[in-house]
């Protein structure tokens, strides 16, 4: 559906291109140039835009109203005044800061691990070029296949067992595993092609592996790197049905699992549980917000093949 | 990249490690932490896993076997059968969907809008895209149950201010309309990530070659077929298997919105699984459908990574 004002818009710009040879040549003076074509396909483009983030909307907005306004101005009225009590009741009841800190250090914890794993295991797989390396990479990928469900009994047991049950670690392991197969799925292949030239030259130089990897491989991936962090911290952030079965007691908690555990209680009316998926959404709004710029750098200096 | 690692490639039969003058079994050191951790992990846990398919099992009492009366079941099963027709559609809403209009958002971002109206431009509409991504799965699931709902619902108060009130339902109560409701819901959640692989993908791509195309004459269709797909097409591999790996075990959306009702007509492998599990207790059979679950991601991958595997080298030796 998209597709078709693009194609009218560069039938129209292209008749142009006879006598517009010079402007090529300094594509900045194309810049100015938008035809209609151009604008419709704006339009589409933010259009989708507004139709993605409308959901987004509707919590902000609802998150503000009382339940009396709610139930009589229905979900769309913008609210009349700001209204926190909801906001308030949900932050003191799950006491929401500790939430937080439990789902950071958790997905903290997990970033740095997994990233760390799936470097050792894409330098042997990449740069090794151990034998088998296919078959090592599918075997890591298993991680990634298995449906969660088939790892909570047996791990209640092995962790219960180890005294980890209820344990923040317990988590933190099964997710640098989860989430380091990933990992070495994309660096394996970003490291099979890494500038041979500079680990000839450093070998040259007399160092070996272990100060290879740290001084010229590390370095050099590094943009990749931060994607992968960046990545795994919010797909941690977001888990749920492991931390859910493997951190029962309340101060164990994170943040996704703390909201769910609460829908049916009776201080979650409609405009609470709004508020909640409100507070749910910020952390990982500001943190990729900050990220942004290093996440689209990354993918891009990762994937330079 | 891959063009000038021609010449050495193909004549190099056995391959040895990126660092000279180091044996490619010496790496082995650097595999254990990972492949340690991934044993105690996945693997032991999958072992066990297909151990209780051969047995009968409650959560209490120890296993019983009972030989292969669990697949046995599972074959006749139709609930089963049920939740693989569901994947199909869960696959087009999280892959098929997603990919494709990932790749035309992507070029088009790239392509117009960040030459035309200015990289800002580009960058906050691929940040909007990308939003739903980073809300968990259980919380837009609770914003979207909430949107749908029957009784002053999002979805419903618009049609109804839009003077269709005739066409308001019960979207996710409705067997016959639950699984449509959900799949808009599984595109809307995935599709920023194609859009941000994909533009950073796209960075890679050599400007002079698109400028080439435009000078022979190649409208936008043809320069994005030609060259975008074909450029990133590494990219567009991670993309599709990726997707498809997390539609076949797509769990969270289905256990907040409908928990695969009503009826079955909304119920997916490893919720099914996840429901003998926990809810019915019949671990054993709950076992038989999330190995069975586990096979046909674990053929479905392999086959993907042989495909791309040759692929790749056939590009580096042509």
């Amino acid at each position: 559906m998209a597709t078709e004002p693009i194609v009218t818009g560069h039938g129209a710009s292209t008749p142009g291109q006879g006598q517009g040879a010079p402007a090529r040549r300094a594509p900045s003076a194309n810049r100015t140039h938008r035809s209609a074509g151009d604008w419709a396909v704006l339009a589409v483009a933010v259009l989708i835009g507004l139709f993605i983030a409308f959901p987004f909307f509707l919590i902000v907005i609802n998150s503000f109203k009382s339940p009396a306004e709610y139930s009589t101005g229905g979900p769309l009225a913008l609210p009349t005044g700001l209204y926190t009590d909801g906001l308030v009741a949900f932050w003191e009841r799950v006491n929401f800061p500790e939430k937080v800190w439990n789902s950071v250090f958790i997905s903290g914890m997990v970033a740095v691990l997994a990233v760390l794993i799936s470097m050792f295991n894409a330098f042997a797989l990449g740069i090794g070029r151990v034998k088998g390396r296919l078959w090592i990479v599918v075997l890591i990928l298993l991680a990634n296949m298995l449906p969660q469900e088939v790892l909570l009994y047996p791990l209640y047991f092995m962790f219960r067992e180890v005294g980890l049950y209820d344990n923040v670690w317990a988590v933190i392991i099964i997710f640098t595993v989860i989430q380091s197969a990933f990992g070495t799925y994309l660096l394996a292949s970003v490291y099979s092609t890494f500038p041979k030239e500079l680990l000839e030259a450093a070998s040259i130089d007399g160092a070996g592996r272990w100060r290879i990897l740290w001084r010229v491989v590390y370095p050099i991936s590094r943009p990749t790197l931060s994607v992968l962090l960046i990545f795994f911290f919010i797909w941690t952030w977001n888990e749920f049905l492991i931390p859910l079965t493997f951190l029962v007691s309340n101060a164990n908690q994170t943040v996704p699992v703390a909201i769910t555990a609460l829908q049916g209680d009776r201080i979650m009316d409609v405009t609470t549980t709004s508020g909640s998926a409100l507070l749910g959404l910020i952390p990982t709004l500001v943190f990729f917000l900050i990220f942004q710029r290093t996440l689209t750098r990354g993918i891009t200096a990762g994937a330079v093949k | 990249m891959a063009s000038t690692l021609a010449p050495t490639a193909p004549r190099r039969r056995a391959p040895s490690a990126l660092i000279p003058k180091t044996s490619r079994r010496s790496y082995w050191i650097y595999l254990v932490p990972g492949l340690a951790m991934l044993t105690m992990v996945i693997i032991v846990p999958l072992v066990w896993n297909v151990y209780l398919t051969f047995t009968s099992y409650r959560g209490i009492r120890p296993p019983e076997w009972i030989g292969l009366e669990n697949w046995a079941r599972l074959f006749a099963d139709e609930t089963f059968w049920a939740s693989f027709r569901n994947s199909i559609a869960m696959i087009g809403a999280m892959v098929v969907l997603p990919t494709l209009v990932g790749l035309v958002l992507a070029a088009l971002l790239f392509d117009l809008v960040g030459k035309k109206f200015g990289g800002k431009m580009a960058s906050f509409l691929r940040a909007t895209y990308y939003l739903p991504q980073i809300l968990p799965s259980v919380i837009a699931a609770i914003v979207i149950g909430w949107i749908l709902r029957p009784q002053n619902g999002a979805l419903n108060a618009i049609l109804d201010g839009v003077g269709l009130g005739a066409l308001q339902n019960n979207w996710l109560g409705d067997p016959d309309t639950a699984l449509l409701s959900i799949m808009p819901v599984l595109v809307w959640i995935q599709i920023g990530y194609p859009v941000v692989i994909f533009m950073a993908a796209l960075q890679r791509v050599d400007p002079e070659l698109y400028e080439a195309a435009e000078l022979d004459g190649a409208n936008w269709y043809q320069r994005f077929g030609a060259i975008t797909v074909g450029m990133i097409r590494p990219e567009i591999f991670v993309v599709v298997l990726t997707c498809t790996i997390a539609a076949l075990k797509v769990f969270g959306p289905v256990y907040a919105l409908t928990g695969g009702g009503p009826g079955t007509s909304t119920i997916v492998p490893a919720y099914y699984a996840y429901s003998q599990f926990f809810q019915a207790q019949q671990v054993g059979y709950g076992a038989t459908i999330a190995t069975a679950l586990t096979a046909v991601i674990a053929v479905v991958a392999v086959v993907f990574i042989l495909v791309q595997t040759r692929l790749e080298r056939r590009e580096e030796v042509g």
